[in-house]
């Protein structure tokens, strides 16, 4: 007996069709944890999609109405949390534009090679996550292995592996220590070794390249019209680095390329990391061998920093600093600022609202990748449901950032 | 360059910019609320100013005003680098009659930006396609952000677990776990059991 | 929630009539499945971050038979319950409890896990024994993965002794710097003036 469909064209049979409801739930390893996306399909091809965010919502922007503006910290930090030095250093440079003030040489190129040892954590864990979803585990556990070793310099610099809350408004919690320096270069050399083994094995490989390229291609037009920035925005041919565009910090006297990819498909998102992870390692060295060995790290102003322990217990002056700044809160004068860096996923915004005391009145997070996520539509409709891995691994959506 | 922007805008729209100024180098403009789509659209297609991104909407709210709420919006332009806020006022101080026009059809990054601005502070974007709650739960009731929410009223989907007191126990005494490996020392010179040997020959003080 | 102190040897499971077989049987079958725990990972936030690095090479945990991740609550028997859950996601963390098979343990991974954090707020839930009973609390933001392997180890002594009261893993001192044991000599150095 033949097929029913032989000799019929798709159009000319009418067999009852309905399209079908799958629901990619939050809690799904390929999700990140926390997106769900409830997808409409026609066989394997995606129709529409519904991306539903705030599995991870935890109230930061209220908690940071409750708090003084130091007790911000340990909030950003758990935005984006495989980078968290960026999100100390954005806001403190937000802190600072509304208060005015600048901070030491040595501190600005302390910030700058933290900051990059931290997007170097973000892109490899992005990719390495990337690379493990679609199967290949070796490459992410190199990449996690090079990972530790910058985490090994945070924890010995910050204290902690992750989460440090180490920035503070008007500089760092404390100074590098003495072998940061070395620590530093030795690490940016083994880390550069690591992305070039996971080159080799991955760009060679068929599969791979397959599962990538062409899959999840995003117009300039529309990555600009949804707000995206970052990696993903570069990765569709648009060259906007705000370390390049609005240097801030010492970036405009650091030089560093700004890699930019052409089709705007999961693979150059994915290349676009690999390319910035060398650019981060020639950041670090060139702030590190420009650096100063001594000198204060903090601003030396009395509205912000906190006096020496000495002082503190010796002085009336420096008790009454200390106390005033530590209950009360550093008093930022009342207006409003946005101040915008680049972290791991793009324009890190901060838009701050201060009423004059110690406790900030409005703290708004632009997050990067909810703008990013909310772009998650339009890649994948269309696809197929296999291709829906690597495009939602190449955006590099953190939940903690996203859902705040 | 934004101040130019600024001058521009006062020009265009006489009267629906109510005010503006330049403070730790942004450029603010308070724009009249029924005149917020003509403003923005202007700021998209006009050549002098070219905003091409629409990089942040939301909301502050201040109770002890009226118009209680402030709609701020970030701009950006990828051509000439310029950057502006607007902002508009609305509401009153019982937190009804808090609309204003969607961006939506300009931008899609407002689309996501206004469902959350919608679901934080209760701001109805007039126009927007979907407006639902983005990052919270739809049996959510009241907008958390604004400062009449308190920030630790709970709303739970599940109900909470019965259990009166749980026993928690101390854990790793030094005879229970694994026998090899035990590294905790906690238990030299206390009261109860016999301290084993740390190393050969050596023993607590 | 303080701590008991450890005096009691109730074992829960232990009937008045077992015998030498079935006690020997009862050991084997806790002893195999202490070192087979296939894990649910529910990851939501940054402890996420510490359990890829428990999973690495460095601090490896298939070194305890814990590496099999199962992501169908049916097949695994250990969830570990990772970063911060919110109100939003308790009602999926409770079907997913529910739908694991017996017998089945629950270790809460991280301070938000354990307690709700620092996030006393409208969003979280203060802890996930309010949504589903909890066999191990690992506290930390993130905890180091030494301590989370400390909670695996504990967990694992639990399974084997039959013990099914909750355990809170305590931070461990370094013995090298404690000068109680004789060990090493650190001294304090002083300021040069």
């Amino acid at each position: 007996m033949e097929p029913i469909d032989q000799d019929l064209y798709e159009h000319e049979i009418d067999l009852p069709a309905e399209p079908m409801l799958l629901n990619v739930g939050p809690a799904h390893p390929a999700m990140h944890g926390t997106v769900r996306c409830v997808m409409e399909l026609t066989g394997e091809s995606i129709v529409k999609v519904d991306v539903q965010v705030g599995y991870l919502h935890r109230g930061f922007e209220k908690m940071c109405e409750r708090g003084t503006w130091t007790q911000v910290y340990p909030y950003v930090d758990r935005c984006n949390y495989i980078s968290p030095m960026l999100n100390n250093v954005a806001f403190s440079l937000a802190c600072e534009k509304m208060l005015g003030i600048e901070v030491p040489e040595r501190c600005q190129w302390y910030r700058m090679a933290l900051g990059e040892l931290a997007r170097m954590s973000d892109h490899l864990t992005c990719d390495g996550a990337m690379a493990m979803e679609l199967g290949a585990f070796t490459p992410f556990l190199w990449m996690i292995k090079a990972r530790e070793m910058i985490w090994d310099i945070m924890e010995e610099e910050t204290g902690a592996r992750l989460t440090h809350s180490f920035g503070r408004v008007g500089g760092m919690a404390f100074p590098p220590t003495a072998g940061f320096k070395e620590t530093s270069r030795a690490t940016v050399d083994q880390i550069l070794k690591v992305v070039e083994e996971v080159e080799r094995l991955l760009l060679g490989n068929r599969i791979f390249l397959d599962r990538l390229e062409g899959v999840g291609i995003v117009s300039p037009e529309d990555a600009i019209s949804l707000g995206w920035t970052g990696p993903c925005l570069r990765a569709s041919g648009v060259p906007y680095d705000i370390r390049k565009s609005h240097p801030y910090l010492k970036y405009g006297e650091v030089e560093f390329d700004v890699p930019v990819g052409q089709t705007g498909d999961c693979f150059d998102r994915f290349m676009v990391r690999i390319e910035e992870l060398k650019q981060s390692a020639r950041i670090i060295l060139q702030c590190l061998e420009r650096m100063a060995d001594s000198g204060p790290v903090n601003v030396d102003d009395p509205r912000v920093t906190l006096p020496d322990k000495k002082d503190v217990y010796s002085t009336i002056e420096g008790t009454i600093r200390h106390f005033k700044i530590v209950m009360e809160g550093l008093k930022i004068p009342a207006g409003e600022v946005y101040s915008y860096t680049e972290a791991g996923n793009g324009e890190l915004g901060f838009y701050l609202v201060s009423d004059g005391s110690g406790t900030p009145y409005r703290v708004r997070i632009r997050p990067p990748c909810f703008l990013i996520t909310s772009g998650l539509e339009r890649v994948i409709t269309g696809q197929m449901i296999a291709d829906v891995v690597p495009c939602f691994g190449s955006l590099n959506m953190i939940g903690g950032e996203c859902d705040r | 360059m934004a101040r130019a922007l600024l001058e521009l805008l006062k020009k265009t729209f006489a009267g629906a910019v109510l005010e503006s100024w330049s403070q730790h180098g942004d450029e603010t403009a308070v724009i009249e609320p029924s005149r917020w789509h003509d403003v923005a659209a202007f700021l998209k297609t006009s050549s002098e100013s070219d905003m091409s991104m629409l990089t942040d909407l939301t909301a502050v709210d201040f109770p002890d005003r009226n118009p209680r709420f402030e709609v701020v919006a970030h701009f950006y332009s990828l051509s000439k680098g310029h950057r502006v806020r607007l902002k508009a006022r609305i509401g009153d101080p019982a937190g009804e009659h808090v609309h204003i026009p969607s961006l939506s059809d300009l931008w899609g990054s407002a689309n996501w930006l206004e469902r959350e601005c919608w679901d934080m502070f209760g701001v109805v974007f007039v126009g927007h396609p979907d407006l639902r709650r983005i990052l919270l739960y739809p049996e959510f009731v009241g907008h958390p952000l604004r400062k009449d929410y308190p920030a630790d009223r709970i709303q739970p989907l599940v109900e909470y677990r019965d259990v009166p007191a749980i026993d928690k126990v101390a854990p790793f005494h030094h005879d229970e776990g694994m026998s090899f490996g035990r590294q905790t020392f906690d238990h030299i010179g206390s009261a109860d059991g016999d301290d084993p040997e740390l190393f050969p020959g050596q023993k607590a003080n | 929630m303080g701590e008991l102190t450890h005096g009691s040897d109730q074992v829960i499971g232990g009937g008045a009539s077992e015998g030498i077989i079935t006690t020997r049987a009862a050991d084997l079958l806790a002893w195999a499945q202490k070192y087979s725990l296939f894990m649910y990972p529910f990851v939501t936030a940054c402890c996420g971050m510490e359990f890829m690095a428990m999973s690495s090479p460095r601090y490896d945990f298939s070194r305890f038979g814990a590496e099999a991740p199962r992501f169908s609550p049916r097949q695994a028997d250990l969830l570990w319950v990772v970063g911060t859950i919110v109100q939003r996601q308790a009602p999926i963390l409770r079907r997913i409890y529910e739908q694991m098979a017996e017998p089945k343990w629950v270790l809460a991974f991280g301070t938000c896990a354990s307690c709700g954090g620092f996030y006393d707020n409208y969003a979280c839930v203060a802890g996930i024994d309010k949504i589903i009973p909890c066999d191990v609390y690992v506290p930390g933001c993130p905890p180091r993965p030494e301590a989370v392997l400390d909670g695996l180890m504990l967990l694992m002594d639990k399974i084997q002794r039959g013990d099914k009261r909750p355990a809170v893993v305590k931070p461990r001192t370094d013995p090298a710097t404690d000068n109680t044991h004789g060990l090493v000599q650190v001294r304090r150095r002083e300021p040069a003036a």
